[in-house]
């Protein structure tokens, strides 16, 4: 029997160990079990090697999720390629910028996004192989173009390539300071070491049923996907629609039997308060993990008191480490904490640090910048050796440490606690926002003379994010006006909550943005 | 009744939702989702806020930029509700 290595070898081995199980669960659409799901990513594979696809290329994944995305995904992970997810609901502008980016060799693009896409890659010079996808959905879709394709001529099989640690997996894309998104490299031994630690804390069983909650494009789905897919278990997706609705989400956790459930806080939040869960069973459920932002501990309270059954873990890390702490919540939660919970203790898989600006360890107690190292970070940002470069530092026996930019304390148990960050990133709704990419959506906009964009604290949105604006012209455009042109120029959960307009924007004596005025101003 | 029902909507999408804004600038066909005024969290907040005022309640399938992306359809679907 052939010997593989690569993220995809695990789900090769339990599609062998567990043929008939079921592997993927689309609500609504269907499911399929390994067997069907190793056939199906077998046949992308061939096809994608067919047209011209080779190991170490980039494949863009345009779809929105469902068991054709994940077969795909496995596909273009069988032929030794790298798979690029981008946001569906993105501007199409900014998925192009990404597919060019890096430059993919191929996209798989559902055909209602596909004119726009083209128009958009049109306009910056770019032309990569388009396979195009109808209306995705229990595999079916994906099937159908699979057989258009061969009625012309059979795609002839391509051998499942054997990865080298150091060989991409996939490249995630984050909002980047300078308005332009950057993609976090990761690679086979990040994917697989950060997978491993998984099935060593939450132990999963064939038996496990996995939500799929996170969109593809980020990096929480690492888990959803690759974990139950190792271990026999099943995968159960969650769409989008219904997966920003507390109200219809309650019962489908419930009818779905979930076992292991893994979002940002945001959607907990909105389930504790809306999802009327005493009135489902949720015996199944025995693992609830959360990470992407900090979870209010008064939401998180009525949800445990709600559901006190399962074992809560809050999990961090950045797309660039994957998680690198984590934390059991001890239940019950008393009344009177008020202040979040550490992020816990760092991942058997990765070292960590605290250190000063001027890398200088920091001692235990006092607060610093939270470096980690180790098989689980990434290899850079994608064509960004600059950006790279400063995201590092050496220590003096030569390791390389990612400088994760947020401020924590280590106490005396070796949790560390979350305090803040060192520059102009902000989560919101578990994304990365940089304060920045806003800034310069905004300078967009023909009337704007002026933008700055800053994020308050708030305790039921996490944060609100506030732009100020200065205008060229004596009438300045309505909020509403504003509103349209950021849906059409940045992702939604980038939007300002709030515009100010001001005549001028506040400067400091060095004639720069006056942040902490606008602070004041909020 | 749906002249009334329109003002209410309109005050309470410029109070939670469009702060500053020149309420002349909010028309009963202003795209409200699809023009990124209302995410899922405020629609949901708009939903519940309909739900509790006017004692009707919306099915799963019509919170969505098909039924609620204008005053005019909230209207509408409200009215369609209470009678």
């Amino acid at each position: 029997m052939e010997t593989l290595a690569g993220l995809h070898a695990a789900f090769i081995r339990a599609a062998r160990e567990y043929p008939d199980s079921t592997a993927v669960v689309e609500p609504g659409e269907g499911s399929v079990t390994y067997r069907e799901l190793a056939n199906l990513s077998d046949r992308v594979r061939d096809r994608l090697h067919a047209s011209g696809v080779r190991p170490g290329d980039r494949v863009g994944l345009y779809l929105h999720k469902s068991i054709d995305t994940v077969a795909t995904i496995y596909g273009i992970l069988k032929l030794g390629a790298a798979y690029v997810p981008v946001d569906p609901g993105a501007p199409s502008a900014r998925n192009a910028y990404i597919l060019d980016n890096c430059a993919v060799k191929l996209a798989v693009v559902e055909r209602r996004f596909a004119d726009r896409l083209r128009a958009e890659l049109d306009a910056i010079g770019a032309a990569p192989a388009l396979w195009l996808v109808d209306d995705p959905g229990g595999g079916h879709a994906l099937r159908r173009a699979l057989d258009h394709a061969d009625a012309d001529v059979a795609a002839p099989v391509a051998a499942n390539a054997t990865a080298a640690a150091e060989d991409l997996a996939y490249i995630l894309y984050t909002s980047g300071s300078t308005g332009k998104p950057k993609g976090v490299m990761l690679s086979h031994e990040n994917a697989i070491s950060f997978v491993d630690w998984c099935s060593e804390v939450f132990a999963p069983q064939s038996r496990d049923r996995f939500s799929s909650h996170a969109p593809f494009h980020f990096d929480l789905s690492i888990l959803d996907i690759h974990v139950p897919l190792k271990h026999g278990a099943t995968l159960v997706l969650v769409n989008e629609d219904i997966g920003k609705d507390p109200v219809r989400l309650a019962p489908l956790i419930a009818e779905e039997r979930i076992t292991c459930w893994y979002s940002a806080p945001s959607i907990l939040s909105l389930l504790a308060q809306f999802g009327n869960l005493t009135r489902h069973d949720y015996s199944a459920l025995r693992l609830v993990l959360f990470a992407g932002e900090v979870f209010p501990v008064k939401h998180l309270r009525t949800l445990t008191t709600l559901l006190p059954r399962p074992k809560y873990f809050n999990l961090y890390g950045p797309t660039e480490t994957n998680v690198c702490t984590f934390y059991e919540v001890p239940l019950p939660i008393p009344q009177e904490r008020s202040v979040p919970f550490p992020i816990g203790k760092v991942c058997s898989h990765l070292l960590a640090r605290v250190v000063e600006a001027d890398g200088r360890d920091v001692p235990r107690g006092e607060e610093g910048e939270l470096c980690i190292a180790g098989r689980g970070v990434m290899q850079g940002y994608w064509s960004l050796a600059d950006q790279t470069a400063r995201a590092f530092y050496q220590d003096g026996s030569g390791s390389s440490w990612y400088k994760t930019g947020d401020i924590v304390v280590e106490a005396t148990d070796g949790n560390y606690t979350y305090l803040g960050r060192r520059d102009r990133m902000v989560k919101r709704r578990g994304y990365r926002v940089e304060l920045g990419e806003i800034e310069a959506g905004l300078y967009r906009h023909a009337s704007i003379k002026e933008a700055a964009v800053i994020a308050v604290p708030d305790e039921e949105a996490g944060v609100r994010i506030k732009a100020f604006l200065s205008c060229r012209e004596a009438k300045h455009p309505s909020v509403i006006a504003l509103k349209r042109f950021c849906s059409e120029n940045l992702p939604l959960y980038m939007i300002p909550d709030q515009f100010t307009w001001c005549e001028a924007l506040p400067k400091t004596s060095t004639d720069k943005v006056d942040y902490q005025r606008l602070k004041e101003m909020a | 009744m749906t002249d009334d029902i329109k003002t209410v909507i309109k005050d309470v999408i410029l109070k939670e939702f469009l702060p500053g804004e020149d309420p002349s600038e909010l028309t009963d066909t202003t795209p409200l989702i699809t023009g990124g005024i209302l995410d899922s969290i405020a629609t949901l907040k708009l939903v519940m806020f309909i739900e509790e005022r006017y004692g009707i309640s919306l099915q799963a399938h019509e919170v969505d930029a098909e039924h609620l992306d204008t005053i005019s359809q909230i209207a509408q679907l409200i009215r369609s509700k209470k009678s």
